[in-house]
């Protein structure tokens, strides 16, 4: 018996083909579900959705939230908020595309979700998104003499 | 808004000379009550996930397994299932239990390594001296299967480096019984001993509902009621073919994570030996040409929970992107919810109740509104002590004695 994670009422436990049943119905906010595999789901959106997809994964689908990803994409930034749903070891991946590449921004998790704190500040560090509505958006792995403006992680950075 | 009244913070950190990572708690403190908690880390930067970058697929485990000399099994482990995955490889079924068998040998000495210090920490340096002596010979074995005592370097994309040898084998079986009549000695001594009951138990509670909210993993997780394993959850290696099971303790307290790692320790003995016996016979690993591009993510229960590496290649035979996440990062976070309302002479237990690679606790410092520091980390070490000593007091236990067993 799985008794894990969604044993406490929050949410029902379903298994992989009730995963992914329930995983349609956030469809029309996304813009395409790559399946890997049986395990492994892709769930592509734009930025002004992530925040609605995220919190459809956490608090109706009953997912736990195990990082992020930032990446400098070629034309575009992208966040990719890993799940897990661990009554099926299903991990899956929310791709959000951030198409603004002058002033990267998209909603915080934190409010809801206070396990994003740190990755949400790290982002901001490493690739300068900007994350709205975030509590606490200070410098979490750079140093504090580390010049403004200046993000490790974007392929610009000579 | 100027608060007229500044609060005490006692400041733990921010070098910890003893973890394998520098971390810097900011306490806010209302006479003994910590009030509130504030975490600053990467002192001691890195970089690795953009090392990586630079480095070839097959070079990179290298490099992961340096991300911590107690996790070194896990953090490849799960890069190259990462990678395995990508590329659609598959090790053949030896490689998958020398995989299982390194890294339950890395849990039981991890566990072994953390009962030591918590007991070192409130005082109860016996059980530090047990804890390590009977964690030992596992590093020996460690040693003798891959020349190591930490950093193993086994893992590779593709299978294993090396082999655990089958002559190898008996004198493993020995030694594990040994090592578990030890622990079972360790772990009754601890789980039967009322001034550890009374000094642990109710300490540093961790709700289940917080710690879902903080995500947090492992044992910190599974004492709070969470029964999460990516062992079992989403098979890797062997597990899927062995016998054990998944410990859970609801109370959320020191003491739970405790038991739950005490108890760990004896089902990853049983993993081993039933790896041992079922070992199956041919190569350790398969030959790997190109990684083609796409993106996969591995992950690996380390002894402190999940580590979860993603992995993005373009084709190129170097990762464009490779993120890590070591269990602490989400474990680290949940104090807010663990240490506010805490005594003072707690928190240093329960901030190493979760495990998160400490050792600084000789860095612990208590600091005045002025700035100034009026407690030295051995002041707060020998506070948390005291606290076990007037239990025993109170309870009139005896004192024991290595001598005893």
């Amino acid at each position: 018996m799985r008794d894990a994670y969604c044993d406490d009422n929050r949410c029902e436990i379903m298994n992989q083909e009730e995963l992914n049943n329930k995983l349609l119905e956030i469809k029309d906010k996304l813009t395409g579900i790559e399946r890997k595999s049986d395990k492994r789901i892709y769930l592509l959106c734009e930025v002004e959705n992530s925040y609605a997809v995220n919190k459809f994964l956490f608090e109706d689908v009953g997912c736990r939230f195990v990082i992020a990803t930032g990446i400098d994409s070629d034309n575009c930034f992208e966040v990719l908020y890993h799940y897990s749903y661990d009554e099926t070891g299903c991990v899956i991946t929310i791709k959000a595309f951030i198409r603004d590449r002058q002033k990267p921004a998209i909603q915080s998790l934190t409010p809801f979700l206070p396990a994003a704190e740190w990755i949400e500040r790290e982002i901001h560090d490493v690739l300068g998104i900007d994350f709205k509505n975030h509590p606490n958006l200070r410098r979490l792995i750079l140093a504090d003499d580390w010049p403004a403006g200046v993000y490790p992680l974007r392929k610009d950075l000579s | 808004m100027h608060d007229t009244v500044r609060k005490p913070i006692l400041a733990v950190g921010p070098f910890h000379p003893l973890q394998e990572e520098m971390e810097f708690f900011q306490l806010t403190i209302d006479g003994e009550k910590v009030t509130d908690i504030d975490v600053r880390l990467s002192y001691n930067h890195r970089g690795i996930e953009k090392i990586s970058e630079s480095l070839q697929f097959d070079q990179v485990p290298y490099l992961v397994s340096r991300i911590c000399g107690i996790c070194s099994a896990s953090h490849p482990l799960a890069y190259v299932q990462a990678v395995e995955e990508l590329a659609g490889i598959k090790p053949p079924e030896r490689a998958l239990y020398v995989r299982t068998i390194i890294n339950e040998l890395e849990r039981i000495h991890s566990h072994l390594l953390w009962a030591g210090l918590a007991g070192h920490f409130i005082g109860y340096d016996t059980v530090f001296m047990w804890a390590w002596k009977y964690r030992e010979p596992v590093l020996d074995l460690l040693e003798e299967i891959t020349g190591n005592r930490n950093n193993y370097g086994t893992v590779r994309v593709g299978g294993c480096r090396e082999d655990v040898p089958n002559e190898t084998i008996p004198k493993i079986l020995k030694e594990l019984d040994l090592i578990e009549k030890k622990t079972e000695m360790l772990t009754k001594a601890v789980l039967d001993d009322p001034v550890l009951h009374a000094r642990l138990k109710g300490v540093g509670i961790l709700k289940k509902e917080d710690a879902i909210k903080y995500a947090v993993t492992g044992p910190t997780a599974r004492g709070s009621g969470i029964a999460i394993d990516v062992r079992r959850d989403d098979p890797y290696a062997a597990y899927a073919d062995l016998d054990w099971k998944v410990i859970t303790q609801p109370e959320g307290d020191v003491f739970a994570k405790a038991v739950v790692r005490l108890l760990e320790t004896f089902e990853s003995i049983k993993i081993v030996r039933e790896a041992l016996k079922k070992l199956p016979d041919g190569p350790v690993a398969v030959e790997v040409k190109e990684i083609p591009p796409g993106e996969a993510v591995g992950h690996a229960e380390a002894p402190r929970g999940e580590t979860f590496h993603y992995v993005r290649s373009d084709g190129g035979n170097r990762p464009v992107r490779h993120k890590i996440r070591a269990p602490s990062y989400v474990n680290v976070p949940s104090f807010k919810a663990s240490c506010i309302g805490q005594d003072i002479a707690d928190v240093t237990i329960t901030l190493a109740a979760v495990d998160p690679c400490y050792s600084c606790t000789e860095r612990l410092a208590v600091v005045d509104r002025h700035g100034s520091i009026t407690h030295g980390g051995e002041a707060l070490l020998k506070l948390s002590r005291e606290k076990t000593q007037r239990i025993k007091k109170d309870i009139g236990a005896q004192e024991l004695k290595l001598e005893d067993f």
